[in-house]
């Protein structure tokens, strides 16, 4: 029944010094459909995979807009998405509010970050089961940050969560020394590469995909589905350019859809 | 209602009665603060005394502080208000400074906060009794702005408290313009503030000039300004006035 008799409270430390349940919590984020995020150094872009959990209905949204200048893309457990969004939305609010200028990036994924460790040291709390992808921009430019449930988080210059993430983030690891200068254009063709990656071989459409951008002089928002395509169609076509003569890959039937609820 | 409870009732009442105090007047208080925008950033100007009532009791009250990096305050009115609204900036400053992260809050952001302040402090019915002005430069951006003690807000070129809203305002609308040098902008306040110091009787001549520029904050030894009391004006001031003697 149980892994072992240290995984069932969330506050009891195995003897190897470790925490079962926030490690389980961990895990869940790799159970969501993939979310990649990457940034220049003016802009930052995410993406996501969308996946419906049946023919019958639509998938669950996994890009939310905090403020014109933040937003965030998850994997995990989109209830405790929304909720820790409706929680960024009212920190920026307040922020504006009192200041009358945008909360700083960093700031406000510290503030996350410190409200997610407080889960992993009660007894009658368990932690999010979701990992957040933070893009924004402040007086110090573009920023990415990757927060988990273990209230751990840090800052990147590109990085995929989520199932099949890991070869989303081989393509990034790949490219990322040039996206500091990249443009706007080019950022989002690398989003879609990486998305691209997830999929293993299914066809990228604007249907199973979310792109949103934000940047200097452009308030953060999700792509409109029209543009995204418009952009898909221009990859294949230098992606067949590339790819002349070599073997159709082989028709893979889809994995059984990933746990986004 | 038996007895004990009301007491218990008398006692809740008379409690609460007892925890409201505020500030119904000022006790003492800073004449007028001149502040103008000029080529390279701000520049303010204010008296340093402190009146008791009518009684000009205190000579040498600095009312003219430096706010983080990239700003500047000038207060007039309740003197222990303003060193109360210093100790909030302070707190204020020092959180953000502790965030360590390259961010820093400007003159912008204090003056916004300043008005969330001094609003709700009103509306609490027991404000803080000061006309602020406050003024910066971040970012190659200057800022001036002013908030007074029921949470009235706004930015401009030149900026003057109190008295100086009267006496000042007009001549810096007259004589202010966009490129003043430092010595041209000192030279203007000056010509304000001697202008209060004949009118305002609660003004006296020892006066600070403080200059916040994309460098930092200066600000003057106090010093005083040159006066002429002999003009015909002068001789006999309320002559021809009706209802005087």
């Amino acid at each position: 029944m149980f892994r072992n008799q240290y995984d069932t409270d969330v506050t009891t430390w195995s003897p190897a010094g470790r925490l079962f349940q926030v490690e389980y919590a961990m895990e869940a984020v790799k159970q969501g459909s993939a979310a990649i995020g990457l940034r220049s150094k003016t802009h930052a872009v995410l993406a996501s995979v969308n996946k419906a959990n049946s023919e019958l209905s639509s998938h669950q949204k996994k890009i939310f807009k905090i403020d014109d200048h933040i937003g965030i893309a998850i994997a995990g457990l989109t209830a405790d998405g929304r909720v820790l969004s409706r929680y960024l939305r009212s920190e920026c609010i307040n922020y504006s509010f009192t200041y009358e200028s945008p909360l700083p990036v960093g700031r406000l994924v510290v503030q996350l970050a410190d409200k997610a460790q407080v889960c992993t040291q009660r007894s009658w709390k368990r932690p999010y089961g979701v990992g957040l992808l933070v893009a924004g921009l402040d007086e110090s430019g573009a920023h990415l940050y990757y927060n988990c449930p273990s209230g751990n988080y840090f800052e990147y210059q590109a990085f995929a969560i989520g199932s099949r993430s890991q070869a989303a983030k081989t393509y990034l690891e790949r490219k990322f020394e040039t996206f500091m200068d990249s443009s706007r254009e080019e950022l989002i063709k690398d989003a879609l590469f990486a998305i691209k990656e997830t999929l293993q071989g299914e066809k990228l459409t604007n249907s199973i995909c979310t792109v949103a951008v934000v940047g200097v002089g452009e308030p953060f928002h999700v792509m409109d589905q029209k543009t995204v395509q418009e952009v898909i169609d221009s990859l294949e076509i230098t992606e067949e350019r590339a790819d002349q003569g070599a073997a159709m890959q082989e028709d893979r039937s889809p994995e059984t859809a990933p746990m986004d609820i | 209602m038996n007895s004990i409870d009301a007491t218990i009732a008398e006692k809740g009442l008379m409690s609460s009665e007892m925890g409201s105090e505020r500030t119904l007047y000022p006790y003492v208080t800073g004449t007028s603060v001149i502040g103008i925008k000029y080529k390279d950033g701000i520049l303010m100007a204010a008296d340093m005394g402190g009146s008791y009532g009518s009684t000009l009791r205190y000579k040498s009250v600095e009312r003219l502080k430096p706010i983080g990096k990239h700003s500047l305050i000038g207060a007039s009115g309740e003197i222990s208000d303003f060193q109360e609204i210093l100790r909030y900036l302070d707190e204020l400053i020092l959180y953000d400074n502790m965030w360590d992260d390259g961010n820093s809050l400007g003159p912008k952001e204090v003056h916004n906060y300043l008005t969330r302040v001094m609003y709700n402090r009103r509306n609490k019915f027991n404000p803080l009794w000061n006309s602020l002005v406050l003024g910066g430069v971040k970012n190659g951006q200057k800022y001036l702005g002013t908030v007074s003690m029921i949470g009235v807000h706004f930015e401009d070129n030149h900026i003057a408290t109190g008295f100086g809203n009267h006496l000042a305002r007009p001549i810096l609308r007259k004589e202010w313009h966009e490129n003043l040098s430092f010595e041209d902008g000192v030279k203007l306040l000056e010509k304000c503030m001697r202008v209060l110091l004949y009118r305002d009787r609660s003004a006296v001549n020892k006066l600070q000039i403080a200059k916040i520029t994309e460098e930092g904050v200066t600000i003057s030894q106090p010093y005083s300004l040159k006066t002429f009391w002999g003009f015909s004006a002068f001789q006999n001031p309320t002559k021809g006035a009706e209802g005087s003697w």
